[in-house]
Parts: C-alpha cells; structure tokens; sequence
C-alpha cells in the first residue's frame, strides 16, 4: 500500500545503543521524534487513495421511539456512496464491552442525545455531511428517565425493558445497571461510640476525558472479505471481540492495528467508531476514513460518571473513626458500558484510605436517558474521594484538630483489613504521603505584585484583569487518596508479550511484540527499558501493537506498567532461559558455571552471578532466534459478594496526596490554584521522567473538574448544552499552578519490580485537595464539585 | 458555495452589492468555527485578508481610525496610549492565535453580546465608518447594536474601520471568566474617564441582549463627581459613590441564566468590576498610582 | 477551486477545494502534511498552530482560500525553519534579548540523563523540537506540533522569556496529558540552550 499512510509506531523503532537503558533510568521515548516533527500517524491522520468519508446521523432527541427513517433522498445525493441504518447491518446489532446492549445504530429506540442512527460514506467529508442533512427521522418522544427519582419511581419508564444481563437477577429495580452493598461490623452499634458525627450531601458533575486527538480511524476492506482497520484504542482485542461479531467476520478476518492515539483516559475503552467505519467499507468496497470533530466528540465517548454522595461519619473526641455510611449513586446512563466495575470500585474504595471497622456502604449505578457514562482515570474512586475527604475535614474541624493529623491518626497501612475484609498487603504510607506534603514550604504570599504593578497573569481571573488583588483570600487544602490497580472482582486480567532475540548485523537485538496500547503514557519507553535489563541488550525494537499477538488488556487502571510489563518481563526470562539452553548445549563442556542456575545475560553476554563473562549472546545464538509468546497474569482476585461485599477484590492499591494553595477572589468567585504539591508511593520509578509527567498529568485532570469541567445536561430535555471546547473548559497553562512531585518506591512485594501502576491515584485527591483550599479562604461549605463562581458568591 | 476574493477595498464593496447574502471573512474567528461545525453555508465568503488597508490604522488630533481587521496583538502592543481601554480588551480576547488574526470588525459584525470589544468601544465613545457601493457612512457606537447578534449594517455594507476618541483620561476593562485565559466572557465592564468633558462612559458586555451603557450609573457618577468637585480635587471617591455607581450598572444589566453563568451572577459580577475598574482608574487619574492599582500583562 | 501557497519554503498547489474547506484540511488530507492537528476545529485548542506570513495562527480558522499566495509554516518544516534562521545570525531576528532570565540549571529541572537523549540522534531538530524530547514534555503528543510551532515563535520574540511570559504566549495551547510542567521545562531549557549558543548574548 504505497499511497497508504497507517503505522502508528513505526515498524523499527529502536532505542539507541550509548547507554544501559534498563530500569530506573529516565530514557527517552523512542516515539519522540516522530511527534516533534509531525510524522507521528494518529488515527485521524490515516489515508488511502480512493478513500471515502464516513459520517454519523446522530439522535437529536434523547429518549424516543424511531417511527421511520427516509434515507432516499440522502441516497439521491452525487459523490454518495452508501446511506445505512440498522436494517442494513450484516450481523449482531449491539455491541458492549461487559454487556452487549449498546446498538450500533439505534433501532426501535434512541436512549439518548446524540446516539448514531445512520450512517453515510461519500467522496468528501462535506457531501457526506449534506446527505446526512437529508436523512429524515420522525421520532415519537418518550418520558425522560434523568435522575434517581425518575429512575426509581415505580412506575418508571425501562431504560431497557428486556435485560438479559446478569445484574438483572440482583439489582432492586430494572433501572439499576447494578447494584454493591457492603456490610461489615455494625456502623449502627459504633455509631453509639462516636463523640462527633458528621453527615454530607455531595454532588460530583459529569467529567470529559477531553483527549485531544478525535475519535478517527481508517477501515480498509481486504481481498479476502475481510478487513483491516486502524484506529485509536485502549484495548485492541476488546475492541476486536466487539467488532468481529457486528461484522459477522471471524476474528482472523478483522486485522486491528493501533494508529497513534492522541490521549485516552479511559474515553477509548469502548468502541467508538469502530464498527460504524468497517460497516461502510464492507458495504462499499472502499476504505472510509471517519474523524469527529469535536462536537461529535463530546458524544462519542463515555464520560466519568456524575454522582450523589451521601455519607455519615463518626468520631470519638480523640480524633478515631467509629464508623462510615454512605450511599453512591453513579448515573451510568444509557448503556451499560463499565457501569458495573466503576459501582463495585466506589463501593469498595468508599471509606477511602483510612481505617474503619465498622461500615455500612451501598452502591449503584442508574441507567439514565443522560449520556453513557463509563471509564475515565480513577473510575469510580474519584467521586467518592471527592466525599470521604470532604467529610474528613468536617470532623477534624468538628473536633478542633488539624486535618492532616486528624487523617493521619486513621491513616490506613499495611495490615489494615478493607472494609471488603481483604487485608492491604502491601505498603501502604498514607500518613507519610500527608507528612510530605505539608512540610513543603509554602509558595510566597501575593506573587502578583512586581515593580510595574500587579501582574494579573498571577491573579484569579488571570489576561481578564479582574482583580489586582482586592478580594482576594489565600487557603490551603489537603487531601488523600485510595485507587486500585488492574481489573478486580475476579476478571481474568492478563497481558501477553512476545519477546524475540536474535542476532542482527552481528549484534543481540530484543523485539518486543504486545498489544499493549500506546495512548501517551509511555509504556514503549518502559517496554525496551525492562528488555534491556532482562536481555542485556542494547537494541531494542517495539513492534507495532495488532491483534496479531495475544491481549495485552486495557491500557487503564493504572495496569499496563504492571501488567504488560510483568508480561515482558515473564517472556523475557522465559527467552533467557532457552538462550541458557543454547548456551549449554554449545559451550557447557569448556566451563563449569554453566551449571550454574545464577546466570544472566548481562552487556550482550552471558555471565555469572559472580560477573564472569561466559560467552556473548552473538556467539551463542549465532543464526539461531528464541522467540517466546506468552501469557502472564497478577494474582487471582474474587468478586464482592452481593449482600455483604466481602470478597479479595483487588490486587494492589495506589496512594496520593496532595496540598493546595489557592487564591480566592472572594467577591467574584474566581480561583486560582498557585501550587498544587503530590506526594505519591509509586512502587518502583521504572522511568522518573515518565512517572513525574503521571502524576502532573493526572494532578491537572483533577484541577479541571474542581474548577471548571462539566458536561452540563438539561434535566428537561436530556441534551448536553455545552458540547464544545468553548463552553466544556479545561485547564490553559495559565490556570495550571507548578505541580512540586515527591515520589516513594516502596515496593509492593506481589508486583514485577515491587512497581505501583500510578496513573489514576492524582487525579483522585487533586480535586478534593482544592475544593478544602478553596472552603479555607471562602469559608464555605462547598458540596458541589466543579465550584462555579456562582457558589461562591452566593448568586 | 462561493469564493470570493475582492483585490482591493473597491472590489469588496461592489462583491458585496452584487451578493448581499455574501458573508465577509478576515480573522475567520466567528465564521470558520461557523462552517467548521456545520453551522452554517453561507453562499459565498467573501475574503477581505487581501485589503491592506483594513489592517491599517491612523491617529489624527481626536480619534484613531482603526482599520477593521488591525489585529487585536498589534492593538494591545502599539495602541496602549491612544486607545488603552480596547488594548485591555484585545488582551483578554481568546488566544494568542486569534489575537493574531482577528480584528474589531468580526466582533462587530457578529454584534454578538459575547464579542470582547464591545464595552471597550462604547466605553470612550466612537463611531463605526461602514461603507457601500452607495457611499460611506458613520454610525454612532450607541445606535450600533441593534439586538442579538444585530447590528445596523444595510445588507450591502461592509466596516471599513471605527474612529475612536484617542483617550483623554484613564480607561479600564475587566472581563470575568471561569477560566484564566482563552475563555469567553460570562460579563465583561469597561470604563473610560473624560477629564475634557469631565464625563465618565461604560460600556458592559454579555449581560444584556446587546452590549449597553450603564447610562444610568454614567449619570449618577458624573453628577456626583460634579456636585462634589471631585474632577478638580482629585480627591478619592467616597465608598458611597462607589457603591452606588455599581449598584447602577448592576442594575442596567439585563442578562440570562446559560451554561456560562446565571442572571444573578452577571448581575453581581458587573456591579463589582464598575466598583473596581472606576477605582483602578481614578486612581490612575488621581496620579496617586500605587502599584497595587495598576494591571500589567 | 485551486489554492496556491508555499508551504515550508516548497510551492503547493491544490485542486478541488471546497470553498468551505480550512487551511487544516488542505494541509492535512490533500498537501499530504498531518502533522498540524486537528483537536477542536474551533481555534480553543492551538493544536493547528501553523505560521501564516511568519505569525501563528489557528489553521482551522484560516479558509484555504485565505491562504492564496501566501507562505505557510508547519511542524514538519520548523527544522529547517530554525536552522535559517540561525544561519542568518545570531537568534534570527536580531533581536535578541540581554541574558539573564532562567538559568540553564534552572531550566535543567527535568531529570532525563544525558546519556540517554539517543533519541534524536541522527534527525536534525530545531533547539524546541530538540527541548521537548528531552525534558519529558511529550506523551501523547497530539498537542505537541502546535505547542512547538506556537513555543518557537515566542522564543524568536523573547529568547528570555519570564516563565510569566511562557505561561501567557502558550496559553492557547491546550495540553491534556502534562500538566505542563514539562512543557513549561522544555521552553526554559530551549530558551537556556539558545542563550548559551547564540553570539550575541555575549556581555
């Protein structure tokens, strides 16, 4: 395919040969190049000559009956090359990635605003859009099913009238996707202890992933009926097992290969549109390219679901918990998505990383005319930390304490039984991640002044010149933060690596073959790094990411470092072990310790332990390479029991905290966050550099919705009012502080290199750590998180 | 959809009568997002990137005469003197980028209530020149904005440029938004002094259906500055002034609840930055200009 | 209709353009050059960053027929562009600040070992290009060509920038994976870099 632009990561990206590499070094991205100079291929930069565009017709109305659609004059239109609806479908209809509820185009109903309803291919991206313009669709409207009380009214109207999931079975009403209780102790009983209890109503709003590189992709029919398809994504083979039934093409025939992706966050775990551009190319004959734009954007993915929390906590006069209720509602939306998983990691992670023996916990997840809502960094864990420390502040000020120390004195460690009943058996250093925090010295007082004036670039409202310094308030806010790692509740969550080591112009190479997804977080450093050091190799090739070796799982949960890298690492000492073979059988006569069971490749040669060199790897495998292709996976986890919740759901948990300083102005209600200071465990820095850029990026996403991120919904129609980079706001650089990180490697003794997946855990407590700086200068109570200045200024 | 691209000011004009519908794009700011999005198909663009003039500007004894599309950056960094209350503004428009490209003539041909020049135009006071194949015209700012997203132009008038008075006295513009940078205004305020006329002028933004003067709040400050010979003393403004100059222009605002703000809150927002602004500036007139007072950027 | 314009100093011509059609899409989907990217569409997210006439601008916002007979600068010509602009002598522009500012040690926050910076070996990259890779300031990558574009134009204005002065002239470049710390590190190593090097920052 010459007139083909496809590969993501080219097919030989090799780290250079100057300098060890391996672990615990801040090597650079082998990607680095290619995206300074603009060469890098994201999925939106996909083309083939011939090529069509695809277009979507989306739901205008958010809940409605389809009474007809008339494509015919869409048809009609010149340079148009196919119009579909759901009658043309070649197979399955839904798709989903825990459940297969979600149709392709929407037949019988539409659930929400903006769900895909039909579909174009045509020669230029205008002709399709002025065919889907012609598409007529009579729709019967339906009542809206929008909050708890509509859902659960007993008389509401289903979301879905026949599920066939199997939640169904457990949850109390048909409009809840699932449901988690968890009972342990008895909170009625310690609440009798408690000198101090403190109750909250919490609200968290609807949170966009806001990743820039669009929805996109290429779908290229293939001779053999098949298809090939590049496109963005988190998870290869989930999306192949969604994609291939909707095809009816057996897997082998839909060949998927990772184009660059431009940001994930959890937005890319679903399919997007995936199915919709091989439907087209089947149905054409010709490869169709789909790119959103922005305003698709904002309906093209799931977003972090909005929650109500209302929780209870006790304390006794000397600052210990007695005990905790709450209970979560997570608006999942109108398909199920990952609603159940981001139900059972509220539920779990609600007491937060603190300890309480006693706790009555209950968590659901609604199905909703709103938009999906599914995945986005910390799933699940963020909205309840967002409440949990909330409430923590209320009792330490309650109680007339400090609020570090008052967390510290119920800091969860090592040891500490969850209220799951599984024990935290790894470090856990809350109390130290707290203590770092705070004694960081404090940024300087009003850093607007200069001698030219106040310099409003460091003031609330920033270039709008709002304040030069009247009103302003300075507070500082801490908080902490509980996520887990990988997939919980019993998932068989593996990753597969191959790993090959042969001899090339007469030096070791490693290719290193996943399909561990690339979204930006830098796991192609990481993967030539532990080659290295597992190999001792200096050259390093990452293959492309395809279907064309096993899963990898989902670049999510803060897994891939520990999941794709433990897969790399297992097939790395698997290839040693067959290079100690060769070695044996060619040399083991000329020295004794190749007996030995201590021998590691080490500088392209095999040596001791003892660092005698025995031979080097070119002479041993000469023409010869061992190429390994396995599977590797964390501990087994259990999922939580239905009534109680107990069960060993996790397999590893991370821990942030975080200072905030803010600035206020108090009378327009504008914020500017001046510092915003992480200390996070992170197991083992397989790559400093990498790890740092985490914690900021994660800290950032957290700063957004404390300030500024909504999806605004209208409760009266079910439409989303703000579908835009105008009006859904994410932080500039002008409104992003200095982001001081101090991280701990303290190894988790279950995990590849004791390493701690570190994604997710800062944009948990970043949030929470604002919102208490900003209720220290206002003080106010502030239950709502993103704080508009309308709450702060009482309008 | 049709192209075109008039070679000079000449040119423009006569496309614009021949295709009153034809929509004119410079800084694109508006109309590319517009078309991007599927907003909207006019019939024909009419591109005016060619005429130089329209990114030229004159002083002259009382006014500038600024060319249409004399971009915001060049606004904010070479007319701070003349012209200081608008080069605040351009400061505060979108990013670095569209400072680049986009001029006051976009902002008032989309006449949106939003555009971020607006209260720094009504502010010191100015007339827009706008032309036809049948001849020039200046409209008083005041008679400008004709109602959402209106303005008077006749359907074969293009804006050529807008004569501003050249400041006599300190001005200011304050906009809120809920973001630092590249954010549009939820409201905006803008405040020129005319020690000559000893007059004051607003000019709010985003808080009516149209950019308005708080002429209600300009009456009772220039009353009472004159009743109290505050022009002459320069003595500091009485907090009762203050506050009840921004209770007024709280009060000329008429705005609506929307995804950027509610009523209420543009309300107050606008009442506490004419409290700030005609202190920041009669500070300034006071030549009393303690650091803390004036804004750099 | 027919567009001409230079783009990256080569003369470019395109056929069949929708009036409707930006200065992005040409570039991007019939010159042949993705590298300016396409985040919003909307010019609120400087993904797009391209120099028009030498002044960076959102190409989503330019109409390609805007664009007629002028001279176009994207990330994949910024090499080259810089390399010119060095060879014309000191900073380019001759209008260097005096030094002072960031301190190369200040700069140097970022924790990349120098024994590793291979990557970019090999490829000619201007200083920022250079910068970016090095101090960590690249993940996805999808905001990077703008930001580079965006970050290089400000350096030829103010070699000396105050990071006041980063944080303004970047402030129409959204980024969603950094916090932008690293990219605040990038330009003051770039801005660090070039002082030590360029001849006139000499007394």
């Amino acid at each position: 395919m010459a007139d083909t632009r496809t590969t993501g990561i080219p097919a030989k990206v090799t780290q250079g040969a100057k300098s060890k590499g391996g672990i615990g070094e801040s090597t650079l991205r082998p990607d680095g190049t290619l995206k300074v100079t603009g060469e890098f291929a994201y999925s939106s930069d996909m083309w083939h000559e011939d090529m069509l565009w695809g277009q979507i017709l989306r739901s205008t109305v958010a809940h409605a009956e389809i009474v007809s659609i008339d494509t015919s004059e869409a048809l009609a239109t010149a340079g148009v090359h196919a119009v579909l609806t759901h009658e043309d479908l070649p197979a399955a209809k839904n798709y989903g990635m825990e459940y297969q509820d979600t149709p392709v185009l929407a037949y019988g109903k539409v659930r929400h605003h903006g769900e895909p309803v039909a579909l174009v291919a045509a020669d230029h991206p205008e002709t399709a859009r002025r065919a889907a313009a012609k598409i007529r669709i009579e729709y019967r409207e339906l009542p809206l099913i929008t909050d708890e009380a509509s859902a659960l009214a007993p008389d509401a109207i289903l979301v879905h009238e026949d599920r066939g999931d199997h939640h169904a079975g457990h949850v109390t009403h048909p409009n809840i996707v699932h449901r988690q209780p968890i009972i342990r102790g008895n909170a009625a009983e310690a609440a009798k202890r408690a000198d101090v209890i403190v109750t909250g109503e919490y609200t968290f709003g609807m949170q966009d992933q806001a990743f820039l590189g669009p929805e996109s992709g290429l779908a290229v029919p293939a001779e053999d009926g098949g298809i090939d398809l590049y496109v963005a994504t988190q998870w290869l083979h989930s999306d192949l097992k969604q994609i291939a039934p909707c095809l009816g093409l057996p897997e082998e025939k839909v060949r998927m290969t990772m184009a660059g992706v431009g940001g994930a966050f959890g937005g890319r775990e679903d399919i997007s549109m995936q199915i919709l551009a091989s439907v087209l190319a089947l149905r054409t004959g010709k490869p169709v390219k789909m790119v959103y734009n922005r305003y698709e954007s904002f309906f093209g993915h799931v977003h972090r679901h909005p929650a109500k929390l209302h929780y209870e906590h006790g304390a006794t006069k000397d600052g210990k918990l007695t005990h905790m209720k709450c209970k979560i509602v997570l608006d999942g939306g109108a398909y199920m998505s990952s609603t159940p998983s981001v139900v059972g990691n509220a539920a779990s992670l609600s007491v937060g990383p603190y300890v309480v023996d006693d706790v009555e916990i209950e968590a659901i997840g609604l199905y909703t005319n709103n938009p999906p809502c599914g995945a986005m960094r910390g799933f699940g864990a963020v909205q309840a930390c967002f409440a949990y420390e909330a409430q923590m502040d209320k009792l330490a000020a309650k109680l007339g304490m400090d609020p570090v120390e008052f967390r510290q004195k119920n800091a969860m460690e090592q040891g500490t039984i969850m209220p799951t009943g599984q024990p935290v058996d790894s470090p856990a250093p809350v109390a130290e991640l707290l203590r770092r925090v705070k004694a960081r010295p404090m940024p300087p007082e009003r850093q607007w002044e200069s001698s030219e004036g106040a310099d409003v670039r460091a003031l609330p409202g920033g270039l709008s010149n709002t304040t030069h310094g009247e009103g302003v308030v300075r507070g500082v806010g801490y908080a902490v933060g509980i996520k887990n790692v990988g997939f919980s509740e019993g998932f068989d969550d593996y990753s597969t690596a191959k790993i090959r080591l042969e001899v090339i112009n007469g030096e070791a190479v490693a290719t290193v073959h996943t399909a561990a997804a690339e979204v930006g977080q830098g796991g192609v450093t990481i993967h030539a790094q532990i080659a290295r050091t597992e190999l001792g190799v200096q050259q390093v090739t990452i293959h492309p990411a395809d279907t064309q070796v096993g899963s990898a799982g989902s670049t999510s949960a803060g897994r891939q470092t520990y999941m794709t890298g433990g897969a790399i690492k297992n097939s790395c000492s698997l290839v040693r072990e067959k290079v100690l073979e060769i070695g044996r059988r060619k040399f083991g006569s000329y020295h004794p310790a190749w007996a030995s069971a201590e021998l590691l490749l080490e500088g392209g040669k095999v040596v001791t332990d003892g660092g005698e060199a025995l031979a080097s790897l070119v002479d041993v495998l000469e023409d010869e390479a061992v190429e390994i292709e396995e599977e590797w996976r964390h501990r087994p986890t259990q999922p939580f029991d239905l009534v109680t919740g107990q069960g060993n759901g996790h397999v590893q948990y991370a821990f942030a905290a975080h200072r905030a300083v803010v600035e206020v102005d108090t009378e327009l209600g504008l914020v500017k966050v001046i510092e915003l200071a992480c200390a996070q465990d992170v197991g083992k820095a397989i790559n400093p550099l990498s790890v740092i850029g985490q914690i900021q990026g994660g800290t950032t996403q957290g700063l957004g919705v404390a300030v500024m991120e909504e999806i605004i919904v209208d409760p009266k129609t079910a439409k989303v009012k703000n579908p835009s980079f105008t009006d859904y706001l994410i932080p500039t650089l002008l409104d992003t502080p200095t982001i001081p990180v101090d991280y701990l490697e303290l190894a988790d003794p279950n995990a590849p290199y004791g390493v701690r997946g570190i994604g997710e855990a800062p944009t948990l407590s970043s949030t929470p750590a604002v919102l208490a700086a900003i209720r220290n200068a206002t003080g106010l109570e502030l239950n709502k998180t993103p704080v508009r200045p309308e709450h702060l200024t009482g309008t | 959809m049709d192209f075109l691209r008039p070679a000079s000011w000449e040119e423009a004009l006569a496309a614009k009568a021949e295709h009153p519908t034809a929509v004119p794009i410079a800084g694109g700011t508006d109309v590319m997002v517009e078309i991007n999005f599927d907003h909207r198909r006019p019939e024909y663009l009419l591109d005016l990137n060619r005429i130089a003039e329209l990114r030229e500007w004159e002083t002259g004894e009382e006014t500038v005469r600024l060319g249409a599309s004399v971009p915001y950056t060049r606004i904010m960094e070479e007319l701070r003197t003349e012209l200081p209350g608008l080069a605040l503004a351009s400061h505060t428009v979108a990013s670095p980028q569209i400072r680049n490209r986009g001029g006051v003539g976009g902002n008032l041909g989309t006449a949106s209530p939003a555009g971020d020049a607006h209260p720094a135009l009504l502010a010191p006071g100015c007339e827009v020149e706008v032309e036809s194949v049948r001849g020039s015209r200046l409209i008083p700012i005041d008679d400008f904005y004709t109602g959402v997203k209106r303005n008077a132009l006749a359907e074969d008038e293009l804006i050529r440029a807008v004569h501003i008075k050249k400041a006599d006295g300190p001005q200011q513009y304050s906009k809120v938004g809920t973001r630092n940078a590249m954010v549009i205004a939820v409201c905006a305020f803008g405040i020129a002094l005319h020690p000559e006329t000893r007059t004051v002028r607003t000019g709010i933004g985003s808080a009516a259906p149209t950019p308005i003067r708080a002429k209600a709040a300009e009456e009772f400050l220039n009353a009472a500055l004159e009743e109290g010979g505050f022009w002459e003393s320069k003595k500091i403004i009485t907090p009762s002034i203050a506050k009840q100059f921004a209770e007024l222009a709280s009060g000329a605002a008429n705005p609506i609840d929307d995804v950027r703000g509610t009523a209420n809150y543009r309300r107050h927002a606008v009442g506490i930055m004419a409290r700030r602004t005609l202190g920041w500036t009669w500070e300034s007139y006071r030549g009393t200009s303690r650091g803390s007072t004036e804004g750099v950027a | 209709m027919r567009v001409n314009f230079t783009v990256n100093g080569r003369p470019q011509e395109a056929d069949d353009v929708w009036e409707g059609e930006s200065l992005l899409y040409v570039l991007r989907e019939r010159m042949g050059l993705p590298g300016s990217k396409n985040a919003c569409e909307q010019g609120e997210c400087g993904s797009c960053t391209v120099r028009l006439d030498g002044v960076p601008v959102c190409a989503c916002l330019v109409a390609a027929g805007q664009a007629e007979g002028r001279d176009v600068v994207t990330v994949e010509g910024l090499a080259d562009y810089a390399k010119q602009r060095a060879e014309h002598g000191g900073c380019g522009t001759g209008a260097c600040g005096t030094p002072g500012g960031t301190s190369l040690q200040d700069a140097q926050q970022w924790q990349a070992k120098p024994l590793d910076s291979q990557t970019g070996e090999g490829g000619e990259l201007s200083p920022i290009q250079q910068a970016f890779i090095d101090a960590g300031a690249v993940q996805c990558g999808f905001c990077t060509p703008g930001l580079l574009v965006a970050a290089d134009e400000m350096l030829e204005r103010n070699p000396s920038p105050s990071d006041a002065d980063i944080r303004e002239a970047l402030s129409g470049n959204l980024c969603r994976c950094t916090g932008y710390e690293k990219i605040m590190d990038a330009v003051r190593l770039a801005a660090a870099r070039q002082s030590e090097t360029a001849p006139s920052q000499g007394a």
